[in-house]
């Protein structure tokens, strides 16, 4: 049983495979790809290193870690930097969730059946709505999926309303989505940082099917929703609101704005923003939305012994069953990536989530106005939760290249997720950050723009 | 099992049954086609006033085995859709041609030569048996 030592994670001996190859009747690896045609196959030699030891990739991969630039955080826009209890990845560590993917034997796996009928729960709870599928990759997806459930609830119309104050990335997914579909965008343009309203009425007809909105929105304010679900449902149109699930904890939910989907990324919830990800997508939406719902369901039920026990419902939505029919193509879930969402929520309640939300917005209006009292700062204006943004024209790269070098990362330039936002700069403060941290912001911020003023 | 065919109904190559009363017609499935489909557990009907082109899918039937799409036999406008279904869909599987699914006023005149008669669609359902 001499394993072959150059490859020693690889689990087949080469005494395996040549008993394998020979039981089919070939004699080289090699000849199972013979159908592939010479002139598009890699020929060369891989330029991989020889494999090492699990004390050599340790101290390699610390070294590396070692490497990374530890920044003090005041980056949102869309990914939050706040404090993850040491339970809640505890909890989310245990390798019976680690190991577990979408169950796809659900009767057997129903640990991880609870785990998701839990997060479904607490989506419901925290938006109000009626229904939550078990998550989907991100907020944007959610976005993309809650559009298409519109389209297929309403299937003679076809043209979707989109605030400008969304999420660019959500944006461009949605034309990814349905841009070789026949479907048109209509676009509810700006006023200031806000969404203006007072073009609804005229955008909306017998051919709208949803209208999109986001709050807070893409500069962190929260939008004015009232009489908005009117008269979109006057319209007998659906009204589809994205939103960062923390704001919850404060503000109004998407039910109490009268939204028939409710769509954004948990990420806030015990996730940590590496490079972007993973995260979870959220969508929830009213009973009568059920059917359209895309993705995979935990119901619960009664075993035949009449325990409770969980099962995956309602999958003739799914395209295993409805092959071209189906309500998505989406038939997995983030079910890790969920299951800490819910560890986060569970952990900290709902008297916990309001206290994040009072700290993260306490903060962040004190480091607006500290930053306003500059003067040579000008900012979006408009109500805000704990993310606002900041207009610094062409200054604003160099400001966070400069405030990069004081050790801060001092936010996001809009402009780099869409030109037309150029000189917006979005900053996200969390309760993770002290009154110290953001008064050294204060003081770094003052120091870069005052001198620019002095150069002008 | 499932070869009770109804005279004076007309049907489709799907095993939709049409009951044609002047530009109205009802539609509802064949024993064949419930029986095929198996315990029906959820009827996701059209709403009133919704408008389909013929061949359109204006319902889905969800049974425990698979769901089927019913299309419209021609192109209107929904008048009426069976409510009861809502609570009990096995009423498709216990009496298919008692229980309509909804019924369509048509923006054409109905041309039933397109469809089959309870006859040719005995011999019909004989050449589905075969497969």
């Amino acid at each position: 049983m001499a394993q072959n030592r150059k490859y020693s994670y690889v689990p087949h001996t080469s005494e395996d495979i040549d008993e394998m190859l020979a039981s089919i009747g070939v004699s080289r690896i090699e000849d199972l790809f013979a159908d592939i045609p010479q002139d598009v196959k890699f020929t060369e030699v891989l330029g991989l290193p020889d494999g090492k030891s699990e004390y050599e990739i340790e101290k390699f991969l610390q070294n590396l870690s070692e490497k990374n630039d530890r920044k003090l955080s005041f980056l949102g826009c869309g990914m939050y930097d706040h404090i993850i209890p040491a339970a809640v990845t505890a909890a989310a560590s245990s390798p019976a969730f680690v190991t577990s993917y979408t169950p796809y034997q659900p009767e057997i796996s129903q640990g991880m059946l609870q785990a998701i009928f839990e997060f479904q729960t607490m989506i419901c709870q925290l938006t109000g709505l009626d229904v939550s599928n078990a998550s989907l990759y991100d907020g944007h997806t959610a976005a993309a999926e809650a559009v298409s459930m519109a389209f297929q609830a309403k299937k003679k119309r076809k043209t979707v309303i989109v605030s400008e104050a969304v999420h660019p990335f959500t944006l461009s997914l949605l034309r990814t989505y349905f841009n070789e579909q026949d479907i048109q965008f209509r676009s509810l343009p700006l006023k200031g940082g806000k969404t203006d309203f007072s073009q609804l009425s005229s955008l909306l007809d017998d051919t709208t099917a949803a209208v999109f909105i986001q709050t807070p929105n893409i500069f962190g304010i929260l939008e004015d929703l009232n009489g908005i679900s009117e008269l979109i449902h006057q319209n007998k149109s659906f009204f589809i609101l994205s939103s960062n699930p923390m704001n919850f904890g404060m503000t109004k939910t998407p039910s109490e704005w009268g939204a028939d989907i409710a769509v954004g990324d948990t990420q806030p919830f015990g996730l940590p923003a590496n490079l972007g990800g993973p995260s979870v997508g959220y969508i929830a939406a009213v009973k009568n939305l059920l059917r359209k719902m895309p993705g995979r369901i935990v119901g619960e039920t009664q075993d035949d012994r009449g325990q409770r026990a969980f099962v995956l419902t309602l999958q003739a939505r799914e395209q295993h069953i409805k092959r071209g029919r189906a309500t998505s193509n989406i038939c997995t879930n983030q079910a890790l990536a969920a299951l800490t969402t819910s560890a986060y929520i569970a952990l900290v309640g709902p008297m916990g989530l309001e206290e994040v939300n009072r700290q993260s917005m306490t903060k962040a209006h004190y480091l607006k106005e500290a930053l306003l009292a500059l003067k040579e700062v000008k900012d979006v204006p408009g109500p805000f939760a704990y993310e606002f943004t900041l207009d610094l024209g062409n200054r604003a790269d160099d400001f966070i290249q400069r405030m990069l070098g004081k050790g801060f990362f001092a936010g996001v330039h809009l402009g780099a997720l869409d030109s037309s936002l150029y000189g917006k700069v979005a900053v996200a403060v969390t309760e993770k950050r002290t009154k110290e941290e953001i008064d050294r912001y204060v003081e770094a911020a003052g120091e870069i723009l005052k001198g620019d003023q002095l150069n002008e | 099992m499932g070869k009770t065919v109804k005279k004076g109904l007309f049907y489709t190559k799907n095993h939709e049954w049409v009951a044609v009363d002047g530009n109205e017609v009802n539609v509802g499935i064949t024993d064949y086609a419930q029986d095929s489909l198996g315990e029906i557990v959820y009827v996701d009907l059209p709403e009133i006033d919704d408008s389909f082109d013929a061949e359109d899918e204006a319902v889905s039937i969800e049974s425990v085995k698979t769901a089927a799409p019913v299309y419209a036999p021609f192109s209107g406008t929904i008048t009426k859709v069976n409510d009861d279904l809502e609570d009990s869909p096995e009423r498709v599987n216990e009496d298919p041609y008692g229980t309509f699914l909804f019924v369509m006023k048509c923006d054409d005149e109905v041309d039933t030569d397109d469809l089959m008669n309870d006859e040719q669609y005995t011999e019909y359902l004989k050449t589905q048996e075969d497969d």
